[in-house]
């Protein structure tokens, strides 16, 4: 018995005044750390609480003898905030893992302490697609979403249906950057052109002014390379200057479900995007959504990023019950090399790189005539396999693989 | 087509309008500030937060009962300027002898307080409110699309604010509440209820800001942080304004929209520190302010 173990491991280095990293003190404890009260709060926030503890609850932690200890922080979505809180956990609070992490700019951060300290970091909040590529880490997955995968799923889809001019809307920062990067490579690929790009502030509240420069473009597709607030702001904005009205079309690069219910369908109906968990697809998805929103706040529905965080931590601690051991880099390893499978997103993998690979769903947003319940919003138009959602790992340019 | 510095000039018409829209909530939300601090000599962080209560205001007011945008103007920035007195009798009135860090840190720390109280009830992706039917649409200006909205708030925003202005400035109860800010007990001593006079006019102040939040709450998402988004901004404009100048809160507010505004179209990276950047300009140059004088 490993636990017995290390209990008793724990004991003697607790005997001996030495307190060491590698040895567990017989609770594993997960940190969820995300925006809790800015302008992700409500796809992240607490939300990724209660799923991180629907899955501890799912894997049956209790019945197994293992001790799971769930703790939360607000990093403001900022990278210094977000890094104080990760030293702190993993030196003084004996976190060995830390969940979700929206803001791109903190999860940067937090992945290399993460590999610093060798303990572990399973993304699901934030977008970069450099997590799995140039700083990429032995001690990090990506799980739920990125970049590539929204350009791409987004990005083809809008520009095989005649959406082959583009001007884009960036939040500055390194979330936005990447996400424009993205797609720019996937309407470029795809025969498009960019005819201009400009970077907001972050977070704003005004976009008029930009969402005048991108009408002056003539572009056919306005390109929203932000999220949350910025992007529900951006899509009410649109509409208040008649920017859809005129012929030009907004494309929503990262939209997601509280996102839409905040704006209303009359103002959102027809955006397409691309997700990879929507709670209507099968039963197992409504009765997760169901006991979810039972103990979320306000009763929302699960978004994809909280039912990412559920399906990380679930094979987390699967992987620590099949490897014996809590130590960060050797339990990465030890989810890499079993095959994943959930209620949530079904079977998958995760690849060398750390980047976890289930299907995509590119998805339609009702008409108001069309939606039977507060929380029917979206419309599933296509399925992209996982072999094609994700960016190949070779185009990657992670140093893990040779 | 003619161009400026590479950008089409119909399209820098366009920048300049949307800065003066901006501006108009910069110049509502600084006149508020501006009052209280002139004549109470409160600096009043809840100010923010008293906006975002506005919008939720009259979003409460049009999804629970039914009350258009219209009465919303009048309804909602008395029901906040009410809670505004109340707080001004109970708590702000115990710290007019004290040093102004006093009031500032406890509207610091109310404002904090209300916007977790909004954010723990009603989450942060906010609620949608609609334009009013009779303002949806827009006129074509040729050089741009103009939202009837938009226009409806310029004029509002300066029609309150010149309103305002001349009432401190030009009229009676203007002079009288000048008077009693200058020398309360001499005022007093006239028969004047200084105390009562004050607190209406903290009350009035924070009725501005309500006032704003509802004319945002069509544009911008409902939500707990919108205040705090703007907050800060709102200082600076005051800050260069000289605080506690009626006319140069109202002057400074649009002329700053229209500065950020441009800022946006030739570097949109720096639009958001712009503001700061004059306002550490004009602190070197006029410590008082553009507007202020030194008391």
């Amino acid at each position: 018995m490993k636990l017995k173990r290390t209990l008793i491991a724990a004991a003697v280095a607790a005997l001996a005044g030495t307190a060491q990293a590698q040895i567990s003190d017989g609770v594993i404890k997960i940190g969820v750390m995300n925006d809790m009260s800015g302008l992700y709060a409500d796809l992240t926030g607490p939300g990724s609480v209660v799923a991180a503890r629907l899955a501890v609850e799912d894997f049956g932690a209790a019945k197994k003898g293992m001790k799971v200890e769930i703790v939360s922080a607000d990093h403001q979505n900022k990278p210094d905030v977000g890094s104080t809180i990760a030293r702190g956990w993993y030196d003084t609070d004996k976190v060995d893992v830390i969940v979700d992490v929206p803001t791109s700019s903190v999860a940067l951060a937090v992945n290399q302490i993460t590999r610093d300290k060798g303990k572990a970091f399973l993304v699901s909040g934030a977008a970069t697609s450099d997590l799995t590529g140039k700083a990429c880490s032995p001690n990090t997955i990506h799980w739920t979403y990125d970049t590539w995968m929204l350009a791409n799923g987004t990005g083809s889809a809008i520009v095989k249906t005649g959406g082959d001019s583009w001007f884009f809307l960036t939040a500055d920062y390194a979330f936005g950057h990447a996400l424009e990067r993205d797609t720019e490579a996937v309407v470029l690929k795809n025969g498009g052109k960019v005819l201009g790009k400009v970077r907001h502030p972050f977070p704003g509240s005004d976009f008029s002014s930009f969402l005048l420069q991108a009408q002056a473009s003539k572009a056919k597709i306005i390109g929203l390379a932000n999220a949350g607030g910025d992007t529900i702001n951006s899509i009410k904005q649109a509409s208040e200057f008649g920017i859809v009205k005129g012929g030009q079309n907004l494309a929503g690069l990262l939209v997601f479900l509280t996102d839409i219910k905040a704006l209303g369908l009359q103002t959102a109906q027809g955006l397409i995007f691309t997700e990879t968990f929507y709670w209507d697809q099968n039963d197992a998805t409504r009765a997760f959504a169901k006991r979810f929103s039972a103990q979320a706040p306000r009763n929302n529905y699960p978004t994809m990023i909280h039912a990412g965080v559920y399906s990380a931590v679930l094979h987390y601690l699967k992987a620590i019950e099949a490897g014996k051991t809590d130590d960060g880099t050797k339990v990465i390893a030890q989810m890499k090399a079993m095959p994943t499978n959930d209620t949530l997103f079904g079977k998958g993998t995760i690849r060398e790189d750390g980047r976890k690979l289930h299907d995509a769903l590119l998805v339609e947003v009702k008409k108001p005539a069309e939606s039977k319940g507060p929380w029917d919003l979206y419309k599933i138009r296509a399925t992209i396999p996982a072999s094609q959602a994700f960016r190949p790992v070779a185009e990657g340019g992670c140093p893990l693989v040779k | 087509m003619t161009e400026i510095f590479g950008v089409p000039t119909q399209a820098l018409f366009g920048q300049l309008l949307i800065g003066l829209i901006n501006g108009s909530f910069y110049a509502l939300l600084s006149l508020g500030l501006a009052v209280i601090f002139g004549l109470l000599n409160i600096i009043n962080f809840t100010h923010g937060a008293q906006y975002m209560m506005g919008a939720f205001v009259a979003y409460f007011l049009l999804n629970q009962f039914g009350v258009s945008y219209w009465w919303a103007l009048l309804v909602a920035p008395i029901l906040v300027g009410a809670t505004g007195v109340v707080i001004e009798r109970t708590m702000l009135a115990r710290l007019y002898k004290l040093d102004h860090l006093y009031g500032l840190l406890l509207t610091f720390g109310l404002a904090l307080i209300i916007q977790g109280l909004f954010r723990h009830e009603y989450g942060s992706a906010g609620l949608p409110y609609q334009i009013p039917a009779q303002l949806q649409g827009g006129q074509n200006l040729g050089f741009m699309f103009l939202p009837n909205y938009r226009a409806w708030v310029i004029v509002a925003s300066l029609a309150v604010c010149l309103g305002t202005w001349f009432v401190i400035e030009r009229t009676k109860l203007g002079a009288y509440l000048r008077a009693a800010t200058e020398n309360p007990a001499l005022v007093q001593a006239f028969g004047v209820n200084v105390p009562r006079m004050i607190t209406l006019t903290y009350g009035f102040g924070v009725a501005l800001a309500a006032l704003a939040g509802v004319m945002a709450a069509p544009i911008y998402q409902v939500s707990p942080q919108m205040g705090a988004d703007l907050i800060i901004v709102v200082f600076a404009v005051v800050v260069i304004g000289g605080m506690g100048s009626i006319m140069g809160a109202i002057v400074t507010g649009f002329g700053l929209g229209v500065i950020e505004g441009l800022t946006k179209v030739f570097y949109p990276e720096a639009s958001n520190t712009v503001i700061f950047i004059i306002m550490a300009i004009v602190l070197m140059m006029r410590p008082a302010g553009l507007f202020g004088t030194v008391r």
